[in-house]
């Protein structure tokens, strides 16, 4: 008998393993809950492999006893026509079979409540990365209180290791509904509420992007709230971070561009770090260029890429905030050479 | 018949008048419908409502399976996606599941207890065209609110409606105004008639039917009203904080004043749980009228069968938070939640197996009514166990919000709760009309619909597991989720011809089945006793019943079932 289960743990292998036809995917980039690389994320995945054990155990039966019935109990081509016996009850049978279950739910929430308290209670190690997410329709605000950096939308954090642990610890807030941060790959999500502080945290043990999105309904964008997270090395986090604290190039040759910024209402939403621009409504720009998206993934970040955003962000966000900019070529043209200095 | 009970067959066919005189006009049998305080005309009137809304939520479902089929698609625009989800869910709870249940609560609760009507006939009228009117009220949305900030008219906040979105703020125009107004009327209509159901069971009983011989429709009912009473209210409460915000000034739930997202959270869910058991509740009914007829044999531990309805009644107003475990409560609340939801698996448990335990020796018959039934058994387990996986609360981190909990509680209200409604519809057609369905078509319907059901709902898991919220209009290719969708999609095509088949087979059959008699399924409670259609006054003379069996004692005098109960 084929459960559902087999069906998909056999479509889970088949998934992970194999790129599937006619789309091409990057295993390493299925952000499955079942392949984790983080604590937290290790913690529910173990937990739900228990669950999925139990409760896979408790459908092989209990289906096997309806498959049983229906084919043992059918009435048959010669029945006489007599009804069965009538039975009304029988309070051993039913006894075994209340009892049998308060047993199985008993395991399962002392599971349970061990992960809740592993993963919620965690100390907080004193060499712990902090950094504030904050929720906006439709695009993530990142702050590294403590470093002095404000990005958007891809978070970088240091890898943790064994010998060296260096988990992150995430405070998150939205500044107006509802958003969900969620990471499968690495914790299960948290709500980022207005009017409320919550945290959670990741421990990440292997370099290389993970995707997530928002997980919670939040406005006509929310399918185009995309998420990144880069683990780096020791080495590339601390590179990083050195170069995002530095103020924005000032190369002349984009000055034109830098005129264009200052003196059209981009300033009213956007801030670039050494330019009179300190707008707080949209992301921070003074390091645009070391993202790998605009729009919070609603496309590549190049040079192209700016222009036609900026011409039309509605292209590709259907519903987003920013407004287009109605510039004509050639301001077009010397914002996005001006932008694309600001590495 | 035996004169224990007398049926109701003389009164339809009394010749005291001509034919002429009693063949009515069309308007005359319009206005008929419109103003009637019959149960079973207002039964009737609610089933089809709700067959109406399912057919209009089904081709809003099915639009948005086209546009999520393949990565990055642009057949729907994301404001009327999220329009689409919004009042489909809404639709399928309020508009399609509310009056479904209540309709064959007012159908079959007098009809079964021997009553000749609800306590109350007139408020029964007053609950259905309240109901009816929020229906009204929300679709007229469409062209009469206007949403969020270019986003056209209907509401696009969910069918939860999370706070700050639905304040002025987030959501201008009125597009929510007709959401929150729909609900609250449509609320009203409901708070009535479980109030008229509750009390019908209580005190319109006929003599000899003490609350232990009640069949267990009437049982389920009463529970399902009762909580009827104690979630709706609740509900009721937060759509007149949300107008006050919205209208009034007041911040109960505007965080940009101090107000709490999370208040709203709770007032919903206080409401969205008990919900849940409302809708599967009148199901558990159904199977335990339906299964016991078509294995020939008698319920197998009523008594336990009632305790544990009663007990999910309970436990399921403890359990809300479980819709809530990632918004940053405490570990000992997580704790809390975790472990009363949990519980609910095992009266649930008890229900599956004293079923399997009434199979069990019987004779079963495969009509079509008891292949809903099968099938709804083994879809219900399933929902049941991914049930339990959410209620792990760690797991629940990863799974809430993903299209995991989608695939999880359509097996709950498309696989038990409607796959009921389709159990029940076909066991209970031959009553209301007088005529047999045909067989043949039923069995298309429902070979059909399991197979779409599965190809989709089974399927939906993945994507979740793999990652994919719910509510997106659109998602990346490269994530693996594309061909699982294509799946997803395909298996509604399947689902949509038998629902057609559905509807063809009843309009059909209602007109030219072969008459089906009194008791086509030689089955065992009260209303096979009176005749099919029953006659405005149910039955000529109130029966008198000794067991929870009246038409097992009558047809089987030397074995009734008085003597063992």
């Amino acid at each position: 008998m084929i459960s559902p289960w087999m069906y998909w743990m056999v479509a889970l292998v088949f998934i992970q393993q194999e790129a599937l036809a006619g789309e091409k995917t990057d295993p390493a980039l299925v952000p499955s809950i079942f392949s984790p690389e983080s604590a937290p994320a290790h913690a529910v995945s173990h937990l739900a492999g228990f669950v999925l054990w139990i409760t896979g155990v408790i459908f092989v039966v209990v289906a096997g006893l309806l498959v049983y019935a229906v084919l043992r109990f059918r009435r048959r081509a010669n029945d006489d026509g007599t009804e069965p016996a009538q039975i009304y009850g029988s309070g051993l049978v039913e006894g075994a079979w209340t009892t049998v279950p308060f047993l199985i739910v008993l395991v399962l929430t002392l599971a349970t409540a061990r992960v809740i308290h592993e993963v919620q209670d965690a100390r907080k190690p004193a060499a712990a990365l902090d950094v504030q997410v904050i929720g906006h329709q439709w695009w993530w605000e990142i702050r590294y209180p403590k470093l002095g950096i404000v990005t958007a939308n891809e978070l970088h954090v240091p890898v943790s290791q064994s010998s060296d642990r260096l988990p992150t610890f995430l405070e998150l807030r939205s500044a107006d509904v509802v958003h969900s941060f969620w990471v499968p790959r690495l914790a299960g999500k948290t709500d980022l509420i207005p009017n409320k502080v919550n945290s959670m945290w990741i421990e990440p043990e292997r370099t290389g992007l993970f995707l997530g999105q928002c997980a919670k309904y939040c406005g006509t964008q929310h399918a185009k709230m995309l998420l990144r997270v880069y683990v780096d090395t020791r080495e590339d986090f601390d590179r990083w971070v050195k170069e995002q604290q530095e103020l924005a190039e000032n190369n002349p040759s984009a000055a034109a561009g830098r005129l264009v910024f200052e003196r059209t209402a981009c300033i009213n939403c956007h801030a670039v770090n050494g330019t009179v621009g300190n707008g707080r409504f949209g992301p921070d720009l003074t390091h645009l260029m070391s993202r790998a998206t605009l729009g919070s993934g609603a496309l590549m970040n190049s040079a192209g890429g700016l222009r036609a955003w900026i011409k039309s962000p509605e292209r590709f966000k259907p519903g987003v905030l920013m407004p287009a900019m109605n510039l004509n070529d050639g301001d077009l043209d010397k914002l996005v050479a001006y932008l694309t200095t600001l590495k | 018949m035996s004169p224990a009970i007398r049926t109701g067959d003389v009164g339809g066919t009394l010749p005291l008048v001509s034919k002429a005189e009693t063949e009515k006009s069309f308007f005359d049998s319009i206005h008929s419908w419109l103003v009637t305080v019959d149960h079973k005309k207002l039964g009737l009137m609610y089933i089809m409502y709700g067959l109406f809304f399912l057919l209009i939520a089904g081709i809003e479902a099915t639009l948005m399976r086209i546009q999520l089929a393949f990565p990055n698609n642009h057949f729907l625009s994301p404001q009327f996606f999220n329009q689409l989800f919004t009042v489909h869910g809404t639709t399928m709870v309020f508009f399609v599941g509310m009056p479904l249940v209540f309709g064959f609560a007012n159908y079959l609760v007098p009809l079964m207890i021997g009553a000749r009507d609800l306590a109350f006939p007139r408020l029964n009228a007053f609950g259905f065209w309240l109901s009816a009117l929020g229906g009204v009220l929300l679709y007229f949305s469409f062209i009469g609110g206007e949403g969020m900030a270019g986003a056209g008219s209907a509401p696009d906040i969910g069918w939860f409606a999370y706070a700050p979105l639905t304040g002025k703020a987030f959501s201008k125009g009125h597009s929510t105004d007709y959401w929150i107004l729909g609900l609250m009327v449509s609320g009203f209509g409901s708070i009535a008639t479980a109030a008229n159901v509750f009390t019908t069971i209580l005190c319109m009983r006929c003599r000899g039917m003490t609350l232990s011989k009640m069949p267990l429709l009437a049982w389920l009912n009463l529970v399902m009203s009762g909580m009827v009473l104690l979630a709706v209210s609740p509900l009721t409460a937060a759509q007149i904080m949300l107008l006050l915000d919205r209208f009034a000034g007041s911040h109960f739930f505007d965080t940009q004043a101090g107000g709490s997202a999370t208040l709203w959270m709770h007032f919903f869910w206080i409401f969205g749980h008990p919900e849940v058991y409302i809708l599967i509740i009148p199901a558990f009914a159904f199977a335990s009228e339906i299964i016991p007829v078509f294995s020939r044999k008698a319920i197998f531990g009523y008594p336990a069968m009632v305790g544990a309805t009663v007990a999910i009644g309970f436990v399921s107003v403890s359990v809300w938070a479980h819709h809530m475990f990632t918004i940053g409560m405490t570990s000992a609340s997580n704790t809390f939640f975790a472990i009363s939801t949990m519980m609910v698996g095992i009266p649930t448990g008890i229900k599956i197996f004293n079923w399997l335990g009434t199979m069990w020796g019987g004779k079963l018959r495969f009509d079509t009514p008891m292949l809903f039934c099968i099938a709804f058994l083994f879809q219900f387990l399933i929902a049941g166990l991914t049930g339990i996986m959410l209620g792990a609360a760690p797991f629940n981190w990863q799974l809430n919000d993903s299209y995991f909990v989608v695939a999880h509680f359509h097996f709950t209200l498309v696989g038990g709760f409607l796959t009921m409604i389709f159990a029940a519809v076909y066991y209970w057609f031959p009553k209301a009309t007088g005529r047999r369905f045909s067989e043949t078509l039923g069995k298309w319907h429902f070979w059909l619909f399991v197979l779409g059901f599965h190809m989709t709902f089974d399927t939906m898991h993945i994507p979740g597991i793999l990652g994919m919220p719910r509510r997106i209009y659109t998602y990346e290719a490269g994530r693996g989720w594309g061909v699982l969708n294509l799946i997803v999609t395909l298996g509604v095509l399947f689902q949509a011809i038998g629902i057609l088949i559905f509807v063809f087979n009843l309009l059909r059959s209602a007109r030219k089945g072969p008459p089906a008699g009194n008791d086509p399924w030689d089955a065992w409670t009260l209303e096979w006793a009176t005749s099919s259609p029953p006659p405005e006054f149910n039955f000529a003379e109130i029966p008198t019943v000794k067991s929870r069996r009246p038409l097992w004692d009558i047809k089987h005098p030397t074995d009734p079932d008085w003597k063992y109960e």
